[in-house]
């Protein structure tokens, strides 16, 4: 009898999380959906759900209208930028609060995430002057350097964590078999750190990659990234539903992809220290 | 050789003394244990001979040479860690090769010497597993390996066995035993368990607040404990105090039997009355726990089964000859 119960429990929860899963991913699958309607089915009350006329018209009239290209290899030189300065800064930052820790290495990291606490749209007037008199306007030096700086605290904290959790043991018996620190960095640290920072590094490219808010306020078109090719659907001549979402669409795949391939990592990364 | 000399060592964590100066000599293939409650500095003793802390103040000559500015992997000496530390990235073959390789010796001499390593240690079928496909038992045996492939001067190790289950400790303990008897090195073991420390050590050193307290063979220790705190940490279970007039009529502030120089007779007359509060029955001992009236709470030890049950009145008496004397200071009284 107790083996009934717990297999009905299991389907039910499997069903459950089955429900919470498709929630969640439904806009995602909406608006896919709805970039391969026309215009007047994107709106149609009832919408259809699968029969419509399929129509590749909008990725036609998106690629034609912009450039795609253009803005994806913006995202890409942005979004990969910013991770790589923030993870360089990041690693001996962490590094040294994990393992040589003095009484305000928590003070520290607090402060780090403080920073988080206010809303951006707080400091943008400051930031858009300084930005304009240094002629960093539109530039992909300029967002570079913004989403770093706003990304930097996760990324120390998240690193800082992953370094805690190597035990300090195993450090000291590296020293006992007589690695230098050079060696015990290379042949011990690094491959112990390893899943770690690719998880940080991949949560860091998925946030810089969706930032929305500098990159919006601090580029027009030269620099501008996939947010502001998305962004451009929703205000000019009134909404085009069809057309945004084939642009959305077009914007999230790169990372949509990459989160696929990654998720094993990015589970893991989200996880650590609270599942063992 | 492997011959350990502390003149001594001293070590503060600003103004904390965690060693207040440790005079030791340690002689070559000797297997010492250092013993004593947690808190007493034996990890520390251990850790400042490995060089994995500096010393505050004194010399630390290993076969007559001061270490104290040397690095760890230079002072000749291999560590086996609590928490095993092995390189949970590397197979067992990468773990115990890696001193070797940092030492860059030629690959076939390292794989030579893993393969004999690993045979001492029935590792060879687990040489290409990770550590953390390994049972608790053969992750030991990876850090043990670790330690002995080096072919040390003298093996460390801090509190091997605690992480194993019970059956498991006893069997590993007899297994380091005999290792180190049969590879002849010295070897320094912490451990706060005092059955190892009196099952393995040829000479044992009690620590406690940082001070030796004593240093001697297991028997020399069980049979002429220097002061009340080795009395009472030697020994299980622990040894019985008297103090008051009965300690006086012997000349010592505080007298100390040992519960199994306790005779236990039922509604006996002579020695001391009192009544069973708890009897352990083991079988192969009878612990009794006797509510002793002004002389507290005493431990009695009698081999074999013995038929008393919780206030049944008992009369316990002292062995005259295993009678430990003990003055004002706690140091013992030698007649």
């Amino acid at each position: 009898m107790a083996r009934m119960v717990t297999t009905r429990r299991k389907a039910i929860s499997t069903a459950a999380a089955w429900l919470v899963g498709f929630l969640i991913f439904f806009p995602i699958l909406w608006m896919v959906l709805a970039s391969f309607k026309t215009e007047l089915e994107a709106f149609a009350i009832p919408p259809s759900f699968l029969f419509f006329h399929w129509t590749t018209e909008n990725y036609v009239t998106v690629q034609e209208r912009s450039d795609y290209f253009h803005h994806a290899l913006n995202s890409i030189i942005i979004a990969g930028g910013s991770t790589l300065i923030a993870m360089l800064i990041a690693i001996p930052a962490a590094w040294s609060m994990a393992f040589s820790p003095t009484k305000r290495t928590k003070d520290i990291l607090l402060w780090m995430l403080s920073t988080k606490m206010m809303p951006p749209v707080g400091v943008l007037v400051p930031i858009y002057l300084i930005y304009r008199n240094f002629g960093l306007l539109d530039t992909r030096t300029g967002l570079i350097f913004i989403l770093c700086l706003g990304n930097l605290p996760i990324v120390i904290w998240m690193l800082f964590t992953y370094f805690k959790e190597i035990p300090k043991d195993i450090l000291e018996a590296a020293r006992m078999d007589g690695a230098t620190i050079g060696r015990e960095l290379i042949y011990v640290l690094t491959p112990m750190a390893v899943p770690g920072l690719a998880s940080t590094l991949l949560l860091n490219l998925i946030l810089a990659w969706n930032e929305a808010f500098w990159t919006l306020n601090l580029s027009t078109l030269e620099a501008a990234p996939l947010t502001v090719f998305i962004a451009s659907y929703s205000s000019p001549e009134g909404l085009f539903w069809a057309k945004l979402s084939a642009a959305s669409t077009l914007a999230i795949a790169p990372i949509l992809v990459l989160g696929w391939f990654s998720q094993r990592q990015l589970v893991r990364g989200l996880t650590f220290g609270a599942v063992k | 050789m492997g011959q350990i000399r502390l003149q001594g060592v001293q070590k503060s964590f600003g103004p904390v003394h965690i060693i207040k100066g440790a005079d030791l000599e340690i002689t070559d293939g000797s297997f010492v244990v250092f013993v004593g409650p947690s808190g007493c500095g034996k990890t520390t003793l251990l850790r400042l001979i490995a060089g994995l802390e500096d010393v505050t103040g004194g010399a630390i000559l290993i076969d007559g040479r001061n270490v104290v500015d040397v690095p760890p992997a230079k002072r000749g000496l291999s560590m086996v860690f609590q928490s095993y530390a092995l390189y949970p990235h590397m197979s067992v073959r990468g773990n115990i090769a890696f001193g070797l390789k940092m030492a860059g010796l030629p690959k076939d001499e390292i794989n030579r010497k893993v393969e004999a390593a690993a045979a001492t240690l029935n590792l060879t079928p687990y040489l290409d597993r990770k550590p953390r496909e390994l049972s608790g038992g053969q992750r030991q045996r990876v850090a043990i390996g670790r330690a002995i492939v080096r072919e040390p001067k003298a093996f460390l190790f801090d509190e091997p066995l605690s992480n194993l289950d019970a059956a498991l400790r006893v069997q590993m303990r007899l297994e380091v035993t005999r290792l180190q008897k049969q590879l002849g090195t010295t070897a320094i073991y912490v451990t706060h368990d005092q059955v190892e420390a009196m099952t393995m050590a040829d000479k044992i050193v009690v620590l406690n607040g940082g001070k030796i307290e004593q240093y001697g063979s297991p028997l020399e220790l069980y049979e002429k404990p220097a002061n009340l705190f080795v009395a009472g940490f030697i020994g299980s279970p622990k040894m019985n105090f008297v103090t008051g007039d009965l300690a006086k009529q012997q000349g010592a502030t505080t007298i100390g039997v040992r519960p199994e120089h306790l005779k236990v007779e039922r509604d006996g007359q002579g020695g001391w009355h009192g009544t069973v509060a708890v009897a352990e029955h083991l079988g192969s001992d009878t612990f009794l726990y006797v509510d002793a009236g002004p002389l507290g709470m005493l431990t009695a030890r009698y081999v074999g089964e013995l038929d008393l049950h919780p206030g049944d009145k008992v009369s316990l008496i002292p062995d005259p000859a295993r009678i430990h004397r003990f003055d004002d200071g706690g140091k013992s009284i030698r007649a």
